[in-house]
């Protein structure tokens, strides 16, 4: 039985190097993260949700978390976006503390439900965010309309919500985090609730929308297939405590179709993220 | 016309051969004709024994008739509706020629028919789509009610003091138009308007103030539990001593009740939105304020409703009932208080009418309100 190592206290203070190559992709990094650490207290004992964690993501990467259910992938893309507050270590968004990085809106986050307001219609929920950032309403709309039509929902500006299918519901919430416009785009499971057909479509569209806009992505999943069709780097994560197995790089043409999910490269790739999963399992039996 | 009947699936059977429905009330109604009428001067009346009874049959087996031709069920649902308003006219005509109907069994039995066709009708009705089935059949269920209610009571010569006929209500309501237009500008325009919306809106306003500071939540919440428990007839004479006789005693009953459910259901409103939906306003940086209109508020707007709509009857009790305690001369509490000892019975029936129409006035204006403005909350979407 492994034990867990004891969650370090002085992550702060001693920069640790990352864990992963340092980029060397197109531009500085985006998110830089050294040895952090999140433990919730509860009642009976702390919850160690990330420990020692390390990770540099470049401008332009597509970085997929993956792991087991618990393995703080979740947690870590919250600390990103400063839903969560990390117990030790340091972390920071193009160059800013994550509260500074979120009160200037300079990322965008796609949540595992599309989380739409019933009351408003399609593009005013893409408008919400811009409503709150105070930008004139012509602007506003100019934008809606923009990003709805790139995720493929022009003419449904006045639909809504529940008058959409779940996959389209999920690509408002996709435009309504475009809509800000930002560098940094987080997403959490966003096509975790979908059915395969509409999620392999989804995934199409996303790699796409990705190489069109040059955004950053980091993205959580908990599959395989997934995460290797849509990524440059891939992260394999491992619970109790939560942390950073192995990163994988994914080097596989940047323009990509569902074909290639049947090459052997993409087979290699896969298989190794299966084995670093596998690692991370062989800790808990 | 090919005839194939045993190919047909909607060929004739026993079960289909005839509306057996329809020959079970002409069962009744053939019955009903062997029973007396009523009786007059202490003779029974027979159907064809004077009276214009007969031209009454005859209309109402033609309406049927009528009904049964008709090009479409719910034009034949119309017909037959004739058939029904002629049936209940009949014992209405006898009531005029001073015949006594309370051992006129027959005619009963033919009214029971006649309620019986209703019945089939407004079956027949609610499969409308529209303002039949949303608006006619709710209001003819209505009016057949107070069909009977009149019948029945002047049928059987109900004393008025135990319950009037709807026609004289409506008389009294008529004859006291005025003095009842005074009572309910007393006790709805003035009391009940002005308590209900300080009751609602301090209770809007503290549950916007305890959502923000936490202790005040716990501390007022079990408050609100014993507040309402009090007493209408408890607070109200004390709320008299402290405001006086006129309508700030009766506003002062109606914040005490109306307080507690609008925090209340505030406070639930506010606490409904959902993580995710809180994390998306955290995200956008998003303070307290902008996430309070933009989501919490929206997002509560059924729960708000909810405590408008229990706070508008509670309201209007509460005045009624404060008034009983200390009122100037005028105001419904009052007229019910005063008439009652009177053994003004009608008076007191016309104002108990006014009240409930007034309850259900506001009530159904605040529903109309909430479906306008929350027509995309589940519960209102399908309608």
């Amino acid at each position: 039985m492994h034990t867990a190592p004891p969650p370090r206290s002085d992550g702060a203070s001693t920069p640790v190097p990352a864990s992963s190559a340092p980029a060397d992709g197109p531009g500085h990094p985006i998110v830089d993260i050294r040895g952090l650490s999140l433990i919730y207290p509860t009642a009976d004992q702390p919850v160690t949700a990330l420990s020692d964690v390390s990770l540099s993501i470049a401008k332009g990467d597509f970085v997929s978390l993956i792991g087991p259910s618990g393995c703080g992938k979740t947690t870590l893309l919250r600390v990103i976006a400063d839903l969560e507050r990390p117990t030790s270590g340091r972390i920071a968004v193009e160059g800013l503390s994550p509260e500074q990085a979120r009160l200037k809106r300079l990322y965008g986050y796609v949540f595992q439900a599309p989380a739409l307001y019933p009351w408003r219609n399609v593009e005013r929920n893409v408008m919400l965010p811009l409503e709150i950032m105070g930008l004139p309403a012509a602007e506003r709309r100019t934008r809606a309309r923009a990003q709805l039509e790139r995720v493929g929902l022009a003419g449904f500006e006045r639909k809504f919500p529940w008058q959409l299918s779940g996959g389209m519901q999920q690509r408002v919430s996709i435009a309504r985090a475009l809509a800000l416009q930002p560098d940094l785009l987080l997403l959490d499971e966003p096509f975790g609730a979908l059915d395969e057909i509409t999620r392999d479509h989804l995934n199409l569209h996303l790699t796409q929308l990705w190489r069109a806009t040059g955004k950053t992505c980091v993205f959580v999943t908990h599959s395989i297939a997934e995460a290797v069709f849509l990524s440059t780097r891939i992260v394999v994560m491992s619970p109790r405590p939560g942390r950073i197995l192995d990163v994988i790089d994914c080097d596989l043409p940047r323009e990509r179709t569902l074909d290639i999910r049947e090459t052997p490269e993409f087979a290699a790739i896969a298989h190794r993220v299966r084995e670093g999963l596998k690692e991370g399992h062989s800790y808990d039996d | 016309m090919t005839g194939h009947h045993t190919a047909d699936p909607y060929r004739t059977t026993l079960r289909t051969a005839a509306d057996w429905g329809l020959v079970a009330l002409v069962l009744i109604v053939l019955a009903a004709l062997t029973l007396p009428l009523g009786a007059k001067d202490g003779v029974a009346l027979g159907w064809f024994g004077g009276s214009l009874a007969p031209l009454f049959l005859i209309g109402v087996a033609l309406a049927v008739i009528g009904g049964r031709t008709a090009p479409s069920r719910p034009l034949g649902a119309w017909v037959e509706l004739a058939a029904v308003a002629l049936a209940w006219l009949l014992p209405l005509h006898l009531l005029d020629e001073e015949i006594d109907l309370s051992a006129g069994w027959g005619l009963w039995l033919f009214l029971t028919a006649a309620t019986l066709l209703l019945w089939r009708v407004l079956g027949t009705l609610s499969g409308v789509p529209g303002w039949t089935r949303s608006v006619l059949v709710p209001g003819l269920f209505g009016l057949g009610l107070l069909a009977g209610w009149e019948v029945l009571v002047r049928g059987f010569q109900v004393p008025a003091i135990l319950l009037p006929a709807p026609s004289r209500i409506a008389a009294a309501l008529a004859a006291n138009a005025p003095v009842l237009w005074d009572d309910f500008g007393q006790t709805v325009l003035t009391a009940v308007v002005r308590g209900y919306l300080m009751g609602c809106g301090a209770g809007f306003a503290v549950a916007l103030l305890a959502d923000r500071v936490p202790f005040l939540a716990r501390g007022l919440l079990p408050l609100g539990n014993l507040a309402s428990a009090i007493p209408v007839v408890g607070i109200a004479p004390i709320m008299v001593m402290w405001f006086g006789f006129d309508w700030p005693s009766k506003a002062a009953v109606i914040v005490v009740m109306t307080f507690f459910p609008m925090l209340i259901n505030t406070l639930a409103g506010l606490d409904s939105s959902e993580r995710i939906q809180l994390d998306l306003m955290r995200s956008y940086g998003a303070g307290h304020a902008r996430t309070l209109v933009k989501l919490r508020l929206p997002n509560a707007l059924p729960f708000l409703f909810n405590g408008l709509k229990i706070n508008s009857t509670l309201a209007l009790i509460g005045a009624i009932v404060a008034e009983f305690f200390g009122t100037p001369v005028v105001g419904m509490g009052f007229r019910i208080s005063t008439e009652v000892a009177r053994m003004n019975l009608d008076i007191v029936w016309a104002t108990i009418a006014v009240a409930a129409l007034t309850g259900s006035g506001f009530y159904g204006g605040l529903a109309l309100l909430e479906r306008l403005t929350t027509a995309w909350h589940p519960s209102m979407r399908e309608r």
